[in-house]
């Protein structure tokens, strides 16, 4: 009888809730179609867009769902609006939902904005007086009495967006429900969209928040419940959860360069030319404990060693490093021989390495060309072409595609 | 989920409202013009049947009787397709918000009928001017209309859900409307059907309702599922009644995917 005691403080409980969309192989959709193949069966293919979530939210709390695209997080907002019907698991709502998932909906280009308050408002659950007694606040609200008698084809974008979104907000819900498609618009709708719904904050009332920008979620939100492939990775405070984000983000990026490595090596394999008397074998990002990885931060130290092999018989080798961004940009080149290095120490280990302390590079993709030479007149024994490359993550906020450092005066 | 019933009450008219002022953007002209189509069939069907085949001669009172029964059945066909594709049609309302489905055929069907009693205003009128007699069996009219109503709502439900797989559904309807148009008695006279099929054909509700509203109109000698079928004349109402029930069912079934599905 544990239901009882929590009942009047959870707004929303989510019980294994799970959901499988069948994709038919053959699309049929017309009668002639499903009367041709009857007695053929028609194969499915099954995706799991949410697989056993649970998960409950409190009222007056504001509740965060991120994911990528694809993670299931506007299903899981479907299910919770009542558009979609789990295929297992149960849903508990307790309190009015406000089905806010998109700004004007229903509404109609032909009807004057007036007309479209009441039927706009009958599409989000209100009756047509609770209409009526808001009418005068809505139109106040939305700064349109001028206009609110004129047919809403006749409105700017801007103005549609004043009127539905003052509909919404007025709508007065126990629970809201936001995709982020709400982040949409200018600056000044988004301030006033956030003032509102600290308001709701205030009032005791429940958001539930889906977007994939963390940075949003983390503001906003109390609590935050990480998706993945349609599974619940973490649920917790929004600094944790925001980590966890990331740190997946970062994996996943070094994953599907990793497996690209993997691709262009097998490719590679069979090319390569054994009559070369010097070749580069591989390509090695290390951080500073010496620790192979593709992602960066901005100012950390980055370590480039290219192994090699080489005739018995060659006794000097010249080597150089070229970095260039994802557009194509040559960023910075380097030479033993402008250098003027004693390479016979890489000789005898069999591999070259440069050290890069703390790199001022900014967010993006950057490709490294690297070549061996017999002497620098020569052309090249070797030349490997942009086909190894690393990212570099800024955490901070400025701008641009160098660092430079910087202090602001007194 | 608690629902509350109430709000959708009001949802379900405030598109019926939206509806109806589309259809006649909100101006008496614009509700002239939507009698045009049936006037026109009207008139054109009368010029044939009343004087290049001679029909109306048998039937008393045959302009008022054509134009009630044209007037009746434009409402069965044109609710019917309407309704067809409310679902689909309304895709991106039913893929974001939630309300109960159904509203959806049922404000349609509701600013149709709507509709259907203007007219019906107007074909009193032109039967006040055809001289017909008045009779209390008039007060009769709404209990067939009723039934028509809820015949019509019923046909409309389980095309709406089906439109939503199929959708060659379209056409194939368009045919069977038609195939109805001559299967039941609108623009013939009864007393020309033989026997026999007459009994099967009056057990259309469809030929029920325009039989009988004709005999509370113009009263006199027209033939209603009564005078054909005596006490079997209740078949069409529980024909009616299974429809609707059959109807119902699948639509609700079949709701619950129409998100997905549209």
């Amino acid at each position: 009888m544990k239901k009882n005691i929590d009942k009047s403080e959870v707004a929303i409980r989510v019980e294994n809730v799970s959901k499988i969309f069948s994709i038919p192989h053959e699309k049929r959709n017309n009668l002639k179609g499903a009367a041709i193949n009857m007695f053929k069966k028609n194969s499915y293919e099954t995706f799991k867009a949410l697989k056993d979530v649970s998960f409950e939210i409190k009222k007056g709390e504001f509740f965060g769902i991120i994911g990528r695209n694809g993670s299931g997080k506007s299903t899981l907002l479907k299910i919770l609006a009542g558009i979609y019907v789990p295929t297992t698991g149960k849903v508990e709502i307790h309190g009015k939902l406000s089905p806010f998932l998109e700004l004007g909906v229903g509404f109609n280009p032909e009807l004057t904005g007036r007309e479209n308050l009441f039927l706009g408002g009958a599409i989000l659950g209100l009756t047509r007086q609770e209409v009526a007694d808001k009418f005068d606040k809505i139109v106040r609200f939305s700064e349109l009495e001028e206009f609110i008698d004129m047919k809403l084809k006749n409105y700017s974008s801007g103005m549609q967006v004043r009127l539905a979104f003052s509909l919404a907000i007025n709508a007065h819900a126990e629970i809201l429900l936001m995709d982020e498609v709400l982040a949409v618009g200018d600056t000044n709708f988004q301030s006033k969209c956030i003032d509102e719904f600290n308001k709701y904050k205030e009032q005791g009332k429940t958001v539930v928040l889906v977007s994939h920008d963390i940075n949003t979620v983390q503001k906003h939100c109390d609590r935050v419940m990480l998706l993945r492939n349609g599974k619940v990775m973490k649920i917790g405070r929004a600094e944790e959860v925001a980590n966890k984000y990331s740190q997946d983000n970062i994996k996943d990026e070094e994953n599907r360069i990793y497996s690209e490595d993997l691709k262009k090596a097998d490719s590679n394999s069979d090319k390569k030319k054994p009559t070369k008397k010097a070749s580069i074998t591989k390509v090695q990002f290390l951080d500073k404990a010496e620790k192979p990885k593709n992602i960066f931060k901005t100012g950390e130290n980055l370590k480039v060693r290219v192994y090699f092999k080489k005739d018995k018989n060659i006794s000097n080798l010249e080597f150089g490093v070229a970095i260039y961004n994802s557009e194509g940009n040559y960023i910075f080149g380097i030479h033993t021989s402008f250098d003027k290095i004693d390479t016979s120490v890489y000789l005898r280990k069999g591999y070259f390495q440069v050290e890069y302390d703390g790199i001022p590079l900014r967010t993006n993709s950057y490709y490294v060309k690297v070549g061996i030479w017999g002497s620098k007149k020569e052309m090249p024994l070797d030349l490997l072409e942009k086909s190894n490359f690393f990212k570099v993550v800024s955490v901070d906020r400025n701008q641009g595609i160098i660092n430079i450092d910087y202090r602001w005066g007194k | 989920m608690k629902i509350n019933k109430l709000k959708y009450y009001d949802l379900t008219r405030e598109l019926a409202i939206t509806g109806f002022k589309m259809k006649y953007q909100g101006s008496f002209f614009g509700y002239l013009w939507s009698l045009m189509k049936p006037l026109f069939l009207f008139l054109i069907l009368y010029i044939v049947f009343n004087n290049v085949f001679k029909l109306g001669s048998t039937i008393p009172y045959y302009a008022v009787y054509l134009l009630l029964g044209i007037t009746l059945f434009q409402f069965f066909v044109e609710t019917t397709s309407m309704c067809m594709g409310s679902i689909v049609g309304n895709g991106d309302l039913i893929r974001k918000v939630y309300f109960p489905r159904i509203i959806m055929p049922i404000a349609i069907s509701l600013t149709s009928f709507a509709t259907l009693i203007l007219n019906l205003v107007v074909v009193a009128g032109f039967a006040m001017f055809s001289k017909v007699p008045f009779t209390f069996n008039i007060f009769i009219l709404p209990l067939y209309l009723v039934e028509f109503y809820i015949f019509t709502i019923s046909v409309s439900l389980f095309l709406a859900a089906i439109f939503v797989k199929f959708r060659d559904i379209g056409p194939i309807w368009e045919v069977i409307a038609q195939g109805l148009f001559y299967a039941t008695p609108i623009l013939y006279p009864t007393s020309l059907v033989p026997t026999r099929f007459l009994k099967i054909l009056m057990l259309s509700p469809l030929a029920q309702v325009i039989q009988g509203a004709r005999s509370t109109i113009i009263s006199g000698n027209i033939t209603t599922s009564w005078s054909v079928l005596g006490w079997y004349s209740v078949i069409p109402f529980i024909l009616v009644i299974t429809i609707l029930g059959i109807s119902y069912m699948v639509f609700q079934k079949m709701a619950a995917k129409f998100a997905e599905e549209v």
